[in-house]
């Protein structure tokens, strides 16, 4: 009922200067749930409002997880409410009385979005995505199934599932993870190939990965100082004089 | 000293050649001497517990040791006049100070000078005493006068001479000893300049026989003095005849070729993985791409082999030269190349051979230069047959060289600012510049003088800079820019360091420009052309495929921040964008990493192709949205627009120039700029071939190309790339193994065989690395320091106590005493008083 903009900034600030001085927060119950079913950005922020009044006013919410799973789409990785949506997320999977279906469908679901982060995101998500497989032991089959099927010719995971049960995710295995490890940021390949090692007892901290953003990751980049500076070694012969170069073929210097 | 005040501690097992240090000691001296210091320093402080006030020495330097005490005098003297200094007494007007020396005053002495020895005491050693007299006080004549004395005396008993006839005499004498002096070397450069003349004569008869005539110098110079000894001198200096290094034939030298390039490529394999870098760090220095044989290496001289090829001399084929560098020179080609600076400034009209010559012994890059102008003017012919080519065309171009080369001047200083280096280049061709840039490099070689090194770093970023200016123009003088890109190269292969801050100089501004740009507007727009053209350096100059690289690892983040940052509004934006994905392709090419946001954005480029629709089956991620603005910027409708079209390629002017073009023309841009896009994803689809889930990863452009693309309403040259794409894209078996975690390590079982280990040095802990030892080391010490320490402080506790205790007991004997006094004197009196009483009673 309200336009777009003023619904997020309403929902921005709902959690923390709205919420804890209402006298009955419960009222919010239905403008909430309203936001949470409208999809997109404005369900990731109802999330943090939500999550009080579970926590803190018994709000009984059904199919939760099933709404939050839906909520996972490629923009995920790309908007600006990443932070907060994380964090909470992190929140929400911290359980470990949670099914193994529905970790496993979340870990499988987010490393398949992950296909189209950034690498700030990515330097994020893989942490997380260690932390649940910490917490699950369960889900452990995703990373290591020595008994499996030697070779399929399909992903058993169904992406298109709405029904995280459905979604077959503890049969399949984490492929994603192995193709980031060829990722071309240097970080994220080493953090992707910390997932093909065992796994150690203790979580990563996340919190600092959450707000990471892609500037704050070249400024570090750039400041590393390095020893020698390997070079090209082959002979330069013009802008796009290179062996195939793909430029030649499609870009003139004109 | 006495055996009873020593006490010795007892070895165990004697050990032979270890000395012990402890093995005596002294119970009673060490005591005696704690209790000595602490009665210094703890009974002091005990005793003033109380006190506040603080006695202080302000005299200079009374305690410090370092110091002998006739500088300590000295330096209070000054000390104390510098006090006096400012503060005269305005009363005391002449109040000048008196130079003294041994304790007389010096004026006294000067005007006792003549009649100085009529003070002697005694007659007998008058004369004696004047000469001392005037040896001490004469000023500096008297030690003049002490070298000559006789001279002198008879000059004495002549006249004494004044003060003034003795420092003028002294004066002329120097003057004249400088002037024989000069004369001297004057004579001496003469005859080596004559030498150096002679040499050359000669040098260019005996090519490599450099120490004989060195020797020939030395014996011009001295007349040898004996027939022996020139015997053994000559066998000293005898020339050893020295093999120089055979002359490679061509297949050695393709073998070496082939050997070095194959090093170079295990070298960028194994950065490529990031594997090994501690070892890689510990080398001092890369090999893989340093010996780049453009004869502009650091250490080395720019010397090269000569080798012949058919009777000609082989100077082409840039693959055999990077050979011939660091390898035994030819001492005549050495030769003009040390002193080619020379050389060119003053030969101006040298005859063609030799410029030809020179031209050969100075790098590959001149020929590389050859290859390129060449290249320029006759199109047609081939890069691959450019190598082959080349003797010929080098004589056939340089008469025109020549012609060019004449009107420049041959010694250019290294500019200090960027205008001057423009000013410098403004005006002249791309030949022109090139071989300017090319004497600059030469001129300026950091072997031939100390600064130079520097000089040219600075001449990198003034490359760079120019590169940026060019690429802003209006009009982009793209073919300059291809060509100047040479020159940087070289430049890089020499200063790696230098050459790589600077592009991370660019890098880091661009950067920062553009999250600014984000943080103030909240969105950006690719940045200009210039920005894309440092990129495709960065991509010549330094190898992409590392798996860290100090330049290209932040090249690809700002390049990913691009793709997913910058907002796509205009055509030009596509255009610039998909460079940017060429980019992409280019640097993983070899390495084939992962680009999510290559993907993405092909994935966005082809969405905006397509008319508006829902979009379904596939999201487009950030800088696209699937509703909104920006939507249809590659759609094109025009029928006749779409036939007309051909594939070419798209001039990267585009870029700043697009306003004017007609809207045939920019119909037919967007049309190849989706043939590129076409062409991208094919790339894309057989790089990623190799991922597990390239078929995830693919997914939705798969979907995008078969679902909503209108292919047939494109012209049948278009449908070829889309078909072939699309092939690319589908032909990939899915194949899946699941995965396995890689095996740990088996922790071995504890064993309990007692561990046999070699022992190298008695006394010493053995296990442990080098920091561990450290580590346990100072652990020790400070454990050892630790008691020490507690047991000081219980030595210094046991002591005020009994000092205390002492102190009490004085102060109790004392009073006991005083007491026993009173009582004394009390028993005394009253004794007196009785015997007293006594005496009256009995009185």
């Amino acid at each position: 009922q309200l336009p777009p903009g003023l619904y997020k900034k309403v929902l921005v600030i709902l959690h923390d200067s709205v919420l804890p001085y209402m006298n009955e927060p419960t009222l919010m119950m239905d403008f909430l749930t309203v936001a949470y079913g409208i999809g997109g950005a404005i369900s990731l922020l109802a999330l943090n409002g939500l999550f009080i009044l579970i926590h803190q006013h018994n709000l009984e919410y059904p199919d939760f997880y099933k709404k939050l799973y839906s909520l996972l789409d490629p923009s995920i990785y790309h908007v600006k409410y990443r932070a907060r949506f994380f964090h909470l997320t992190d929140l929400f999977l911290s359980s470990s009385h949670l099914p193994a279906y529905l970790v496993a469908a979340f870990i499988k679901r987010l490393a398949r979005l992950a296909l189209t982060a950034p690498p700030e995101a990515l330097l994020m998500i893989l942490p997380f995505i260690c932390n649940l497989f910490r917490r699950h032991p369960a889900c452990r089959v995703l990373l290591h199934r020595p008994a499996g099927p030697a070779d399929m010719s399909e992903d058993p995971y169904v992406m298109e599932e709405e029904e995280p049960s459905e979604s077959r995710a503890l049969q399949s295995s984490l492929w994603e993870i192995q193709s980031l490890q060829n990722h071309y940021h240097p970080d994220v390949a080493k953090a992707a190939a910390v997932l093909s090692q065992s796994l150690s007892e203790m979580e990563d901290d996340i919190s600092g990965l959450l707000e990471l953003s892609a500037a704050e990751l070249f400024d570090r980049e750039v400041k590393k100082k390095a020893v020698d500076v390997p070079l090209e070694f082959e002979p330069v012969r013009g802008l796009f004089g290179k062996k195939n170069d793909i430029f030649a073929e499609h870009f003139s210097l004109d | 000293s006495n055996p009873f005040e020593v006490k010795v501690n007892r070895q165990k097992f004697d050990i032979l050649g270890r000395k012990t240090k402890n093995d005596v000691g002294l119970p009673g001296v060490s005591r005696s001497k704690a209790i000595k210091k602490r009665n210094q320093t703890l009974l002091k402080e005990y005793k003033e517990r109380e006190k506040t006030n603080v006695f202080k020495d302000k005299r200079f330097g009374e305690y410090n040791t370092k110091i002998t005490p006739e500088e300590k005098m000295i330096r209070r003297f000054t000390l104390e006049r510098q006090q006096n200094y400012g503060k005269k007494n305005i009363y005391n007007l002449n109040e000048d100070e008196e130079l003294t020396h041994y304790g007389q005053s010096l004026a006294e002495i000067e005007k006792l000078n003549d009649i100085v020895d009529s003070d002697s005491d005694t007659e007998e050693r008058g004369t004696l005493s004047a000469e001392l007299t005037a040896a001490h006080f004469g000023g500096g004549g008297g030690l003049l006068r002490k070298k000559v004395p006789s001279e002198q005396q008879d000059e004495e008993e002549e006249k004494p001479k004044s003060r003034k006839e003795l420092i003028e005499e002294m004066i002329a004498k120097s003057k004249q000893e400088k002037q024989e002096r000069q004369t001297r070397r004057e004579s001496a450069l003469e005859l080596t300049e004559k030498l150096d003349k002679d040499w050359k004569e000669i040098q260019t008869l005996i090519a490599r026989k450099t120490p004989k005539s060195e020797r020939k110098d030395k014996e011009v110079e001295k007349p040898k003095p004996d027939e022996y000894d020139m015997i053994v001198r000559e066998l000293g200096f005898e020339m050893k005849a020295k093999p120089s290094e055979k002359l490679k034939t061509e297949e050695e030298l393709a073998k070496e070729e082939q050997a070095r390039l194959q090093k170079l490529e295990a070298d960028r394999l194994r950065r490529m993985r990031g594997i090994d870098e501690e070892a890689n760090k510990k080398r001092p220095s890369h090999v893989s791409a340093d010996d780049l044989a453009d004869g502009f290496i650091l250490d080395k001289d720019d010397r090269r082999l000569l080798s012949y090829k058919d009777g000609k001399i082989n100077i082409e084929n840039e693959e055999e030269e990077e050979e011939e560098e660091g390898e035994e020179e030819e001492e005549e080609e050495g030769e003009e190349g040390d002193n080619e600076n020379e050389e060119e400034s003053q030969e101006e009209s040298a005859s063609e051979d030799e410029e030809d010559d020179a031209a050969d012994g100075h790098s590959d890059l001149e020929s590389d230069l050859e290859s390129e102008g060449e290249a320029a003017e006759n199109k047609e012919e081939k890069k691959d047959k450019a190598n082959e080519n080349e003797p010929q065309n080098v004589e056939k171009l340089d008469p025109k060289r020549e012609a060019a080369k004449s009107e420049l001047p041959y010694t250019f200083a290294v500019p200090e600012s960027y205008e001057t280096f423009k000013c410098l280049l403004a005006g002249r061709t791309i030949e022109q510049q090139l071989i300017i840039l090319e004497r600059i490099q030469k001129c300026n070689h950091p072997s031939l003088a100390v600064g130079n090194k520097a000089k040219l770093e600075k001449l990198f970023g003034f490359l760079l800079e120019y590169i940026g200016e060019l690429a802003t123009l209006d009009l982009p003088e793209l073919r300059t820019i291809d060509k100047v890109v040479l020159p940087l190269y070289n430049l890089c292969q020499m200063f790696p360091e230098a050459a790589s801050d600077s592009i991370r100089f660019i890098l880091r501004d661009a950067a920062h420009d553009l999250e600014e740009v984000i943080e103030v507007k909240g969105r950006a727009t690719l940045p200009g052309l210039d920005t894309l053209i440092y990129l495709k350096i960065v991509s010549l100059l330094f190898p992409t495929s590392d798996f860290w690289h100090p330049v290209v690892t932040p090249a690809f983040m700002y390049m990913s921040q691009l793709l997913t940052k910058c907002r796509i509004t205009t055509l030009q934006d596509v255009i610039k964008g998909l460079f940017i994905c060429c980019l992409f392709l280019e640097y993983v090419s070899l390495s084939r990493r992962f680009v999510p946001e290559l993907i993405n954005f092909l994935l966005g480029v082809l969405h905006i192709s397509l008319p508006k629709s829902q979009a379904q089956g596939y999201t487009v991620v950030h800088p696209f949205t699937p509703v909104g603005k920006n939507l249809e910027l590659l759609l094109v409708c025009d029928k006749e627009d779409l036939k007309s079209w051909e594939k070419q390629n798209v001039p990267l002017s585009i870029v700043t120039r697009l306003k004017e073009a007609s809207r045939t023309e920019i119909n037919h841009t967007r049309l190849s700029c989706l043939a590129l896009c076409f062409d991208l994803i094919k790339k894309c689809a057989a790089l990623y071939e190799s991922l597990p889930s390239f078929h995830e990863i693919m997914h939705p452009v798969r979907i995008l190309l078969t679902k909503h693309m209108p292919v047939n309403e494109y012209p049948e040259k278009m449908q070829e790339w889309y078909h072939s794409a699309l092939k690319e894209l589908e032909n990939k078996v899915k194949h899946y193994t699941p995965l396995i975690c890689e095996k740990k390590k088996p922790v071995p079982l504890k064993q309990y065989t007692p561990k046999i280990v070699k022992v190298l040095e008695f006394g010493r802990k053995q296990a442990g690395s080098k920091k561990e030892q450290e580590r346990k080391q100072l652990i020790q010490r400070h454990k050892r320091e630790l008691k020490g320490a507690i047991r000081e402080i219980r030595k210094d506790n046991q002591y005020l106590a009994r000092m205390q205790l002492s102190e009490i007991m004085e102060r109790d004997a004392a009073r006991k005493r005083k007491v026993k006094e009173l009582l004394g004197s009390l028993a005394t009196q009253e004794g007196e008083w009785k015997a007293m009483k006594r005496k009256k009673w009995n009185n």
